[in-house]
């Protein structure tokens, strides 16, 4: 990884053809440098979930990339030896169409390398759906609005706005619904997202493993308000999460009926705060998912439904 | 101003406030201008006869395949130029050319015109100057049902496009999911606009591979098994049978959300037990066989031209034909990997990620296959070939990233990323768009008569290839770096301002690509070299028996195949144009007469759909009389062929060269 800012300009000699070569270095350097920048945050995981996809990522990038090098070696050799050009000794053989050890070759090959992403990739899924057995979650209930996200903390009965607080060290269930058109829930640094549908909630587990400051989006259009819908997730230690839900529970303004009657308007907002929230905003859910015994399993029986 | 209020309600109507922005208006005089000439050549240089008799109520092939080819480009040049905008908006952050509103509109019409209004049309203009020549055939099997479904494709096509200008575009995305495109958060008549627009079309697309299938399996040369069947016939038939089978549910989610959005039911819907969720199921099992409908007649386009530019038979035909055919059903079987972020569960997102990484492999050894059909060849540096040369490479790379998304926990960071942009892209202007223009170059000679000129068509594919690659690499950064499709704007402090810039410089690369590709295009039909051989490239299959450009009859003798290569069999036994035919072989021939019945029962469709858009419910009734009647009027017209002549095809054949002896 080369630091971006830091990055050395490299001398080129000559003198005619100096000044394309600058332009052409110039580009190369920033491409490569921003390559390993801070702001690729696909390549910066801060959690579990996200680790583990990210060396998904690598597993099935190195497998393609052998792949490609392996087809376009190939593929440059076929067209430099049988280029159609006088005094081209190649063999011509204009009848030839199969080749008994060939031909299952590059099924056999394929197959290989795709069998090494596949195992992986069906352990890591279930790995995902599943919450880590051992620790109780932080649960946040999250729903998507026309252009702005409201994150309600059942547990420490406070809600907010455009803005999140976890723990660090544990993992955070979201329960993600909306009360809009369909958003997705993305914190790039802590892992994949997954969508907020109206009518449905979806279960999606995410940990930061040290403190720090992220930003999160919506994945899927909603309108023209889109764009903005951004919001930022801190990650502090435990103690100090207590600390802030417990101050914001005594401090905030509770929220009423008419407040979220306002969220629904389609509008850009700001962050905002509320030490408490009427239990009816989150919507009771037919086709949801609890949690049981560190699994999720359709909510058809939910014990909490009676 | 005292207009009067019918008057008022129709400019509110027709023309509201999102119609007239400098866009829009930009719009307005092109379309003013275009109608112009059109009316000067038309009416004031008296060629209405013409044009209405040889190509409006036409219903030869080759003639319908020369109109959807000029559609096809034209929505090629709307569709770019609003991919032009697009970047241009997003060039630099917090950028306001355009408004969250048009930049929603662009993206929408984009993506939609390109596959339904640009991909498809190519496709079948391919498919109908080629496929009956292929199989050494005289017609398709339904020559009105043809022409019918090209004048359901244009005016479908017109329906989009007048959107634009007259009440509004949609702007929910070319997947248009609700509840997002439902009245309560996109009120007015865009949305309307695009799902009639799709429904009147995709009747024609229905049709036409019904056609195909029928003329493939029934209308072969005798001689011509299905283990003979050029590859590009082969793609064709395997397409048609994607058609048949993944329009029907695209045509029952539009159709509901249709309803919903006129008739105020809640399939749907926001809350009232719609299920938002069914339509994106519904979409994507037609969405996704939608890919290899596009792709595959671009892998048949390259097995045809490999073959050719290499001197050399088709390395593997039988894997070939079994991998078209593998692929065609696991089309089917794969298109939740479109949403595994939509809590399938694990066991689904697990099942659709591995049969998505199945599919992998008979793409795999096609390529493959097409290696080995240089190796050991003579490859000629064509336009077409070096069409199929960039293809390659771009595919594979837009291949393994397909892989890379179909790793299920990997999706999950990537889905609906500038990562899943460039993927796509790569795919669909790597694979199908360089496979339709190798197939334009290709096939040009066949259906005019002259070749593109080769100089200015290089320079067009490189200009276009690396403008490609400058566009679409920094997206796959972009996506690294958590950007957003769909996003009309973004913050400065995210990194992302470096990339979009480059991006959007390679987008313009491939817009003067176009240019040199119109330019081309005109200057050789001017100047370009006249093919008067039939056979331009050296050709392999029957097309190239006959002459440029085919005579309306196609094969005044029917062949007969004895080899998967026929016509290269024929010339390697010493035939040629001028000798491969005997006046004694002619006989008098049926052919289909020119028939109105197709164009009036587009301008009804038209209509009805019209109405439908703005809920006036007597224009739409009007519009359905209109095609209640003109079928009625087709099916009592039963002079639908006439004969020509023995001595009648002699001296065409005659005058092109043939029967000397």
């Amino acid at each position: 990884m080369v630091d971006s800012d830091k990055a050395p300009l490299p001398k080129f000699p000559g003198r005619s053809s100096r000044r394309r070569w600058l332009f052409g270095a110039a580009l190369l350097v920033g491409l490569l440098t921003t390559g390993c920048g801070p702001q690729y945050v696909l390549l910066r995981p801060a959690g579990p979930v996200a680790t583990k996809e990210l060396h998904l990522f690598e597993l099935a990038g190195i497998a393609m990339g052998i792949v490609i090098v392996s087809v376009f070696v190939l593929y440059a050799i076929a067209i430099i030896r049988f280029r159609d050009r006088p005094g081209n000794r190649a063999p011509y053989m204009p009848n030839w169409h199969g080749h008994r050890l060939l031909e299952p070759l590059w099924f056999i090959v394929p197959a290989i390398l795709l069998t090494i992403i596949a195992i992986p990739t069906v352990g890591v899924t279930y790995q995902l759906a599943h919450l880590p057995k051992t620790r109780d979650p932080v649960v946040i209930d999250v729903t998507s609005l026309q252009w702005k996200w409201l994150f309600e903390y059942p547990g420490q009965h406070i809600a907010t706005v455009n803005y999140l607080v976890i723990p660090t060290g544990k993992p955070v269930l979201f329960e993600l619904t909306a009360d809009s058109p369909m958003n997705t829930f993305w914190v790039p640094q802590l892992g994949g997202m997954e969508y907020t549908m109206p009518g449905r909630v979806l279960p999606l587990w995410l940990e930061a493993s040290h403190p720090g400051l992220f930003w999160g989006h919506s994945g899927n259009f909603s309108g023209t308000g889109f764009a903005a819908m951004f919001f930022h997730v801190k990650a502090v230690s435990p103690a100090k999460f207590a600390a802030w839900a417990r101050r914001l529970h005594r401090t905030a303004a509770p929220m009423t009926l008419g407040d979220y009657h306002r969220l629904l308007t389609f509008n850009v907002v700001g962050e905002s705060s509320y030490g408490a929230y009427p239990a009816s905003t989150f919507p009771s859910t037919k086709t949801g998912f609890v949690l049981r015994g560190g699994m999720y399993t359709p909510m058809h029986n939910d014990p909490r439904k009676g | 101003m005292a207009l009067p209020g019918w008057m008022l309600y129709l400019i509110h109507t027709l023309f509201p406030a999102n119609t007239r922005r400098p866009t829009e208006l930009g719009a307005d005089v092109l379309i003013i201008a275009t109608g112009a000439i059109l009316f000067y050549i038309l009416i004031i240089k008296g060629r209405w006869r013409h044009v209405w008799t040889e190509w409006i109520t036409t219903v030869d092939h080759k003639k319908i395949a020369v109109l959807y080819l000029i559609g096809a480009l034209a929505m090629l040049f709307r569709a770019g130029v609003d991919a032009l905008m697009l970047r241009t908006q997003l060039a630099l952050p917090h950028q306001g050319l355009l408004s969250a509103l048009e930049y929603d509109q662009l993206f929408t019409t984009h993506g939609t015109i390109m596959i339904f209004f640009m991909a498809m049309p190519f496709i079948f203009a391919l498919f109908n100057a080629v496929i009956p020549l292929q199989i050494g055939s005289r017609d398709v099997a339904f020559p009105r049902l043809n022409a019918m479904s090209f004048w359901l494709f244009a005016f479908g096509a017109l329906l989009l496009n007048m959107s634009f200008v007259v009440g509004g575009s949609p702007s929910a995305g070319w997947t248009a999911y609700p509840p997002l495109s439902e009245n309560v958060f996109l009120p007015g008549v865009g949305q309307n606009y695009y799902l009639m627009s799709l429904l009147i079309a995709g009747i024609g697309t229905t049709m036409t591979g019904i056609n195909f299938v029928v003329t493939i399996l029934r209308m072969r040369a005798p001689g011509m098994t299905l283990m003979k069947l050029p590859l590009f016939a082969w793609s064709a038939l395997m397409t048609s049978a994607l058609i048949i089978f993944a329009f029907p549910p695209l045509t029952v989610a539009l159709s509901m959300t249709l309803i919903d959005r006129l008739f105020q039911s809640s399939f749907f819907t926001l809350g009232h037990g719609g299920m938002p969720m069914m339509y994106v199921n519904l979409f994507w099992l037609f969405g996704h066989p939608e890919v290899y409908i596009v792709v595959l007649p671009a892998f048949g386009i390259f097995s045809e031209v490999v073959a050719t530019f290499s001197s050399k038979r088709l390395f593997g035909y039988e894997v070939m034909v079994a991998s078209l055919v593998s692929i065609m059903f696991l089309a089917y079987g794969t298109w939740v990997h479109h949403f595994f972020t939509m809590g399938a569960g694990p066991a689904v997102n697990a099942f659709f990620g591995l049969s998505t990484m199945l599919i992998a492999i008979p793409t795999g050894v096609k390529i493959f296959n097409w290696i080995f059909t240089m190796w050991g060849g003579r490859i000629r540096m064509t336009v077409a070939m070096l069409y199929q040369m960039a293809f390659i490479p771009t595919f594979v790379i837009g291949g393994a990233t397909g892989i890379i998304l179909a790793t299920v926990p990997v999706d999950y960071q990537f889905h609906n990323t500038y990562f899943l942009v460039a993927h796509f892209h790569n795919v669909l202007i790597g694979g199908t768009l360089f496979g339709l223009l190798s197939g334009m170059y290709y096939w040009w000679p066949k259906m005019f008569g002259m070749k593109l000129d080769e100089h200015q068509g290089k320079w067009a594919f490189w200009l276009f290839f690396l403008g490609f690659w400058v566009t679409f690499f920094p997206q796959y950064l972009l996506g690294l770096e958590g950007m957003q499709r769909r996003m009309n704007t973004y913050p400065f402090g995210l990194g992302w301002h470096m990339l979009n810039v480059i991006s959007t410089i390679g987008a313009f690369g491939m817009g003067a690509a176009f240019l040199v590709l119109v330019y081309n295009v005109v200057w050789s039909l001017r100047h370009g070299e006249r093919d008067v051989t039939g056979d331009a490239w050296d050709g392999r299959t029957l097309e190239w028996a006959i002459p440029s450009p085919a005579p309306e009859y196609n094969f005044a003798r029917i062949p007969v195949v004895n080899d998967r290569d026929p016509w290269w069999a024929m010339k390697e036994s010493g035939a040629t144009l001028a000798n491969s035919l005997s006046a004694s072989d002619i006989h008098a021939i049926e052919l289909p007469k020119s028939t109105p019945v197709p164009f009036l029962l587009g301008a009804s469709f038209f209509l009805f759909g019209f109405g439908m858009v703005f809920s006036w419910w007597y224009v739409a009734i009007l519009g359905l009389l209109c095609v209640i009647g003109t079928l009625i009027y087709s099916g009592f017209n039963y002079e639908e062929h006439a004969m020509l002549s023995a001595d009648a095809i002699r001296g065409t054949e005659a005058s092109l060269g043939r029967l000397q002896a």
